[in-house]
């Protein structure tokens, strides 16, 4: 008779930062299947949205997520936008610029966040400090030019709140600068090297169809050959006046998942140089007053994609809906995909966009293969181990 | 053929309202029977992006608004559905489809109480085990 294995990780375990309980059905060292459990920490964001005004609102969306926290607020006021006939015909043009600086500074921090924790799953410490090390900086900036490291609270309807000081663009041009040669860096310890090639080729590969299928956003997309980019395809902020790439990749693996994340950077810091270089003086807010009745849709190019707000306005002070779709919402989905198939070992890294960790077998159920019934649980394999050192008490006699 | 055109020709017969809020927001209006072949045309055959879904409780009944994205234009087209039953909302599941559906329907199934028909998986995403039945946080007291 041959066994299913089920390997829970989590909900709770010390190295995931977030809760989320994966349920790895294994046969041997096989996934066969893969179980996702959500709502550890859904807080119920939409129906709060619906009690505050148009103007709290970037505040409480900030908070959805610590990483892309610009992002939510960002693609939020966008949907009022929508509302008030389009960013581009309300918001002035310095604030596009703030904005979109903001938004790559973002994607910065975030893509070397992930490197970081990614090797930090394949057991490559050495880039894991490297690349949070040469992440402090950029927070650095963000403390300079908002005030704070994360929850920037900078978007605002009709533009954003804090301008950028003329004094403050020469130490962020510094930083810039001085990442170059890190991201330089960072592209041949991870691209060029064999261990990180055998450990990542050809593991957790979505193919081109499956990501159409389970409509798979961002980096993940764009790593399996879909060539979609919000801020390309529906500009935003001063997107639409600089040059820059999207980067595509074809094999769909997560060595291909981690190139386009380590070229994006390169693209980041071009667009922030352009947008400093380009920015022109003049106000930053628009004073938007009020909100007519009308819907809206605003979306952004979050570090992990593609990230939706509505908002549905009956002209009163407050949204009556507001409806938000984070990228991970589609992403963690298709591992079902990437996961199954592979082996447990692999399953940390493919997993690893969303953080789990495998290593939480403290409780384990044994399944016949065929039938899915209970064959051991926790409880029967304690009454083996206590009768297995019973045996072996009365084998060593009394000594 | 743009594809709007493509999708204005090919359903003629199942939009009751087409409105574009501005160039890149485009809303149609259909009956909720008509979901599936719709969205068939949209994802399968013209190559739209499914986005999510919006769910929604009004005083006229329970609407979806599906969002697909045309990425080779920047638009989004939001086909808008309105259930008026609201005892017993029902409506064609889009999983079978594409897979890409499920949860967002997961989601609405708990938080609206639409009850999607042919659903591979419908159950709770979000919410705790411990949540009453029946109970649903994102409809609203209208006053009548």
């Amino acid at each position: 008779m041959s066994h299913k294995v089920i390997i829970p990780i989590g909900p709770y375990h010390p190295l995931q930062e977030e809760p989320e309980l994966f349920r790895l059905y294994v046969e041997g060292e096989k996934v066969v299947d893969i179980d996702i459990v959500l709502g550890y920490v859904h807080r119920g964001i939409e129906k709060l949205s619906e009690s505050k005004h148009f103007d709290q609102v970037p505040f409480l969306v900030e908070r959805i997520c610590g990483i892309c926290s610009s992002s939510h607020p960002c693609a939020y006021v966008l949907a009022v936008e929508d509302i008030l006939g389009g960013e581009a015909n309300v918001v002035p043009e310095r604030a596009l610029y703030i904005r979109t600086i903001i938004e790559e500074m973002q994607r910065l921090h975030s893509h070397l966040l992930w490197l970081g924790l990614a090797a930090h799953f394949i057991g490559y410490n050495t880039v894991w400090m490297w690349s949070w090390r040469y992440r402090e900086p950029v927070l650095d900036c963000f403390e300079m030019i908002t005030g704070n490291r994360q929850n920037y609270g900078i978007m605002k309807i009709g533009g954003v709140r804090k301008d950028i000081r003329d004094e403050d663009i020469g130490v962020l041009k510094k930083t810039l600068e001085d990442l170059v040669p890190v991201v330089d860096m960072f592209r041949g310890a991870v691209m060029d090297d064999p261990v990180i090639k055998a450990r990542l080729k050809g593991v957790g590969v979505l193919n081109k169809q499956q990501v159409i299928d389970w409509c798979v956003v961002g980096p993940t997309a764009r790593a399996s050959g879909l060539n979609i980019d919000i801020r390309r395809d529906d500009p935003y902020g001063a997107y639409d006046r600089i040059n820059w790439n999207v980067i595509v990749e074809e094999e769909g693996d997560i060595f291909a998942k981690t190139k386009v994340r380590i070229l994006e950077m390169y693209e980041s810091i071009s667009i922030i140089r352009q947008c400093l270089d380009k920015m022109p003086h003049g106000p930053i807010d628009a004073d938007v007053k009020d909100i007519p009745p009308g819907e809206g849709i605003g979306r952004v190019e979050a570090p992990r994609g593609e990230c939706f707000h509505y908002v549905r306005s009956d002209g009163t002070n407050r949204p009556i809906r507001h409806k938000i779709r984070a990228p991970s919402f589609m992403n963690v989905a298709s591992n079902k995909i990437s996961a199954v198939g592979g082996t447990i070992s692999d399953a940390a890294i493919t997993l690893a966009a969303v953080d789990p960790c495998y290593c939480c077998t403290e409780r384990l159920i044994v399944l016949d293969r065929d039938t899915d019934k209970k064959v051991m649980n926790g409880w029967k394999l304690i009454e083996l181990s206590q009768a297995k050192t019973e045996k072996l008490k009365k084998d060593l006699g009394d000594r | 053929m743009a594809v709007l055109d493509k999708i204005r020709e090919r359903l003629a017969d199942k939009i009751i309202n087409w409105h574009e809020h501005s160039e890149k927001r485009i809303y149609i209006l259909i009956k909720p029977q008509d979901i599936r072949k719709v969205a068939t045309l949209l994802f399968k055959d013209l190559g739209l992006r499914f986005i999510i879904a919006t769910g929604q409780d009004t005083p006229q009944g329970i609407e979806i608004l599906y969002h697909f994205s045309i990425d080779k234009t920047g638009q989004i087209i939001s086909v808008r559905v309105l259930i008026e039953d609201k005892k017993k909302p029902e409506i064609e599941s889009l999983a079978p489809l594409f897979p890409g559906a499920e949860w967002i329907e997961r989601e609405m199934w708990e938080m609206l109480g639409i009850k999607f028909i042919g659903h591979p998986n419908l159950k709770r995403l979000l919410l705790a085990e411990e949540w009453p039945e029946g109970k649903y946080p994102l409809r609203q007291e209208h006053e009548s």
